[in-house]
């Protein structure tokens, strides 16, 4: 080996500073990642292009470049929004991920501040004789045909009797913790669990593939993922803004409103986000509590699949109008939904 | 207390009231969150129990229960259901034995080891015989229907996506993760562009990856057709469809591994691995022994979020391969919707209840053998 080749030898493969990759291996690194940018992108690409096609450029293709191999048309779009039942369900999507959202992040937020600022004590007596209740009246109910608005007001007074006696007595409490675990823990119960029982509950109020089911289910099932986040994010607040306005004569509630939710603002959106793609990605939940008049977009292409699966042009305008959203939001504001995510899995 | 308040002027009780709402702010704020947890989570869990000990059956005007105990866990277990659950067992040869006894020897190892160790507790000795049971009962499962002669049930292809596609994604994501921590331009583009599967709709994802891999009219038919494959397809064979729906799931999940793990690599100090660099440690031992180190406790806690989410696959199999070939792609919870579509809502709670105890119990073993010990390590 000449000396000029072994100082090209070492140009290629050692790194000129501390702070810098050797050529050679800065070379891979591109290659790798410009790799995996093709994988993303290509399955993107495709439903994308394969919506400006028909019948025509399918089934004898495939066909990559439009306007290259073949002319791109706007025919399945036109089919797709105007003819097709498609905008639908795409406002029921749009209304059930929204109002579902807003509601979780309510309604978690108010109960993490809580479990981050309040101390609780929870009789667990009391928490054990309402579960044993909660299963007398079901048990009742379902096995010896009594009426249940009958049952309930027989299990409510003797839990509020119990709540006045027994239940004062004992010393066993669960605190904040405990609470806080329970919440959250309910995110690992798989829906498919619960989805039933919860059929059956909207079928006898008649709520049965309506907005309101979809919204409330979605809700409950966000809510472990709400409180998980913004517990970590009140939590990081100063104490002393709050303790002031308290002071001053505010209350609890006024406090939650004017100080400490604007003070966790952009966690709020964090979450806010995260959420709001869950929601809109749903699918087993819409698959039981909807058929025709909640159908959401998800379902609405699952269903599609069976009557139109070969109809990739038109399934393709489907799919890119459901994803266009996420995939616009999530590329505008990933720094903000990451923040979620690194949240939850940082503190774990 | 009513009786007082009654007494006093209307502003005086509008204030009481406030103020006993004041006093009362904790349980009031928490209130709404428990009541619809209980409302969706706990009165149907219960209700689900008690569905799954009990037949369903339609009526006029309505329809029946009738409590029948442990009838549906058993037909899924060991009757008529165990085929679609446990899978057919196929002929145990000595490499099956040999197989069973290797893992069953070091699932007592692992056990005699804690008890050795002299510092064994009731709760933790208890909890790692569930674990071990547990893990032992789907391995025998797994090891008698992979062999020769048998079919692998809806359990087992749940159990296939969960350990498979969440180690691949985790593997990928860190690699990529650790090809994003190095000194590159563009790092955010590729962090923006990296992180939209994600976000992607599974519904979505599935039937484009269904157009993709179409063999005669999909974007990679022509290199097929140059490599000789014409007739085979791969919505045909069990393993080629599993690894269809691996391969849709892996596109989505390996950006939450990328995203977290590059989050906790940027973390960590730069004066630790400059140091490390300058005394000549190479780029497999700086991450060996700092890298790692410092991201494990992450690392351990994302994989436990993932596999909770994992044993819930539904979408991807639904739509790409609607379960098929046979069984071959069927999750515990397609099963379960199966089960219900054809109303038998006994057997469907009962799949849903095998589902709960096995996710469980896995997630919290994950969380008390892995995820914990991780976080010492960490201090």
């Amino acid at each position: 080996m000449t000396a000029e080749n072994r100082t090209l030898f070492r140009r290629l493969f050692e790194p000129a500073s501390v702070d810098s990759q050797a050529p050679a291996a800065q070379v891979i690194t591109y290659a790798l990642l410009i790799l995996w940018s093709l994988v993303v992108l290509v399955p993107l690409y495709w439903v994308l292009i394969t919506s400006f096609k028909g019948a025509g450029e399918v089934d004898n293709g495939p066909f990559y470049i439009p306007f290259v191999d073949f002319t791109p048309s706007l025919d399945a779009w036109n089919f797709m929004l105007l003819e097709n039942n498609t905008l639908g369900p795409y406002l029921n999507s749009v209304v059930v991920a929204l109002v579902s959202t807003v509601l979780a992040v309510l309604i978690g937020s108010l109960a993490a501040y809580a479990l981050v600022r309040i101390r609780f004590q929870v009789k667990l007596a009391g928490v054990a004789i309402f579960l044993v209740l909660l299963a007398a009246v079901i048990g009742a109910v379902a096995s010896f045909g009594i009426a249940w608005e009958l049952a309930v007001g027989v299990a409510l007074a003797l839990f509020v009797i119990a709540l006045l006696t027994l239940v004062r007595r004992t010393r066993l409490a669960v605190g904040n913790n405990d609470v806080e675990f329970w919440i959250i823990s309910n995110r690992i119960m798989p829906p498919i669990v619960a989805v039933l029982p919860i059929y059956v509950m909207f079928q006898q109020l008649r709520l049965l593939d309506t907005q309101v089911a979809l919204i409330a289910t979605y809700t409950a099932v966000n809510l472990p993922i709400v409180v998980w986040l913004t517990r970590d994010f009140f939590a990081a607040i100063p104490l002393d803004l709050e303790e002031s306005a308290e002071i001053d004569g505010a209350s609890k509630f006024r406090v939650f409103f004017t100080i400490a939710l604007p003070l966790v603002r952009s966690g709020l959106v964090a979450t806010f986000l995260l959420v709001l793609i869950l929601a809109w990605n749903e699918y087993l939940l819409a698959l039981f509590l909807s058929n025709a008049k909640a159908q959401t977009m998800p379902v609405l292409v699952s269903a599609q699949n069976t009557t139109r699966g070969p109809q990739w042009w038109n399934m393709s305008v489907l799919i890119v109008v459901m994803i266009a959203p996420v995939v616009l939001i999530s590329t505008i504001l990933q720094r903000h939904i990451a923040r979620g995510l690194l949240v939850g899995a940082v503190k774990g | 207390m009513t009786a007082t308040t009654d007494t006093l002027p209307a502003t005086a009780k509008h204030r009481g009231w406030a103020e006993w709402l004041d006093r009362q702010s904790g349980p009031v704020m928490v209130m709404p969150a428990v009541i619809v947890l209980l409302c969706f989570a706990i009165f149907p869990l219960l209700i689900s129990a008690y569905l799954s000990l009990s037949r369903f059956a339609l009526a006029p005007g309505g329809f029946t229960l009738k409590f029948i105990g442990l009838v549906n866990y058993r037909k899924l277990l060991t009757g008529s259901q165990q085929y679609h659950l446990l899978g057919k067992f196929g002929d145990m040869g000595v490499l099956q034995w040999g197989l069973l006894a290797l893992i069953a020897a070091g699932l007592l190892l692992i056990l005699a080891r804690y008890l050795l160790r002299g510092r064994a507790t009731v709760l933790g000795t208890l909890g790692r015989i569930i674990s071990i049971a547990l893990a032992f009962g789907l391995a025998t499962v797994a090891v008698a229907t992979f062999a020769p002669g048998g079919v692998p049930g809806t359990a087992i292809n749940t159990l296939l996506y969960v350990i498979i596609g969440v180690a691949v994604q985790f593997g990928l994501g860190l690699g990529l993760a650790l090809l994003c921590g190095q000194p590159i331009r563009a790092r955010n583009f590729f962090r923006v562009l990296f992180f939209i599967p994600l976000m992607v709709t599974p519904v979505g994802i599935a039937y484009t990856f269904r157009m993709l891999a179409d063999m005669q009219k999909g974007p990679f038919a022509p290199l097929l057709r140059t490599f000789g494959v014409t007739e085979w397809s791969w919505a045909n064979e069990a393993w080629s469809a599993r690894l269809m729906v691996l391969i849709g799931d892996t596109w989505q999940w390996t950006p939450f591994m990328f995203i977290v793990l590059l989050a906790a690599i940027e973390n960590q100090s730069r004066d630790q691995i400059e140091a490390a660099r300058l005394d000549g440690a190479s780029g497999f031992q700086i991450f060996r022994d700092i890298t790692w180190p410092a991201i494990a406790p992450v690392a351990a806690t994302i994989v436990l979020i993932r596999l909770i989410e994992a044993f819930k696959i539904i979408d991807l199999p639904n739509v790409l391969t609607g379960g098929g070939p046979g069984l071959a792609t069927e999750s515990m919870t397609l099963h379960s919707f199966i089960a219900w579509r054809t109303q038998d809502l006994g057997g469907s709670a009962a799949v849903g209840y095998m589902l709960l105890f096995i996710s469980t119990i896995a997630c919290v073993s994950f969380f008390n053998f892995v995820v914990r010990p991780a976080r010492r390590f960490e201090q």
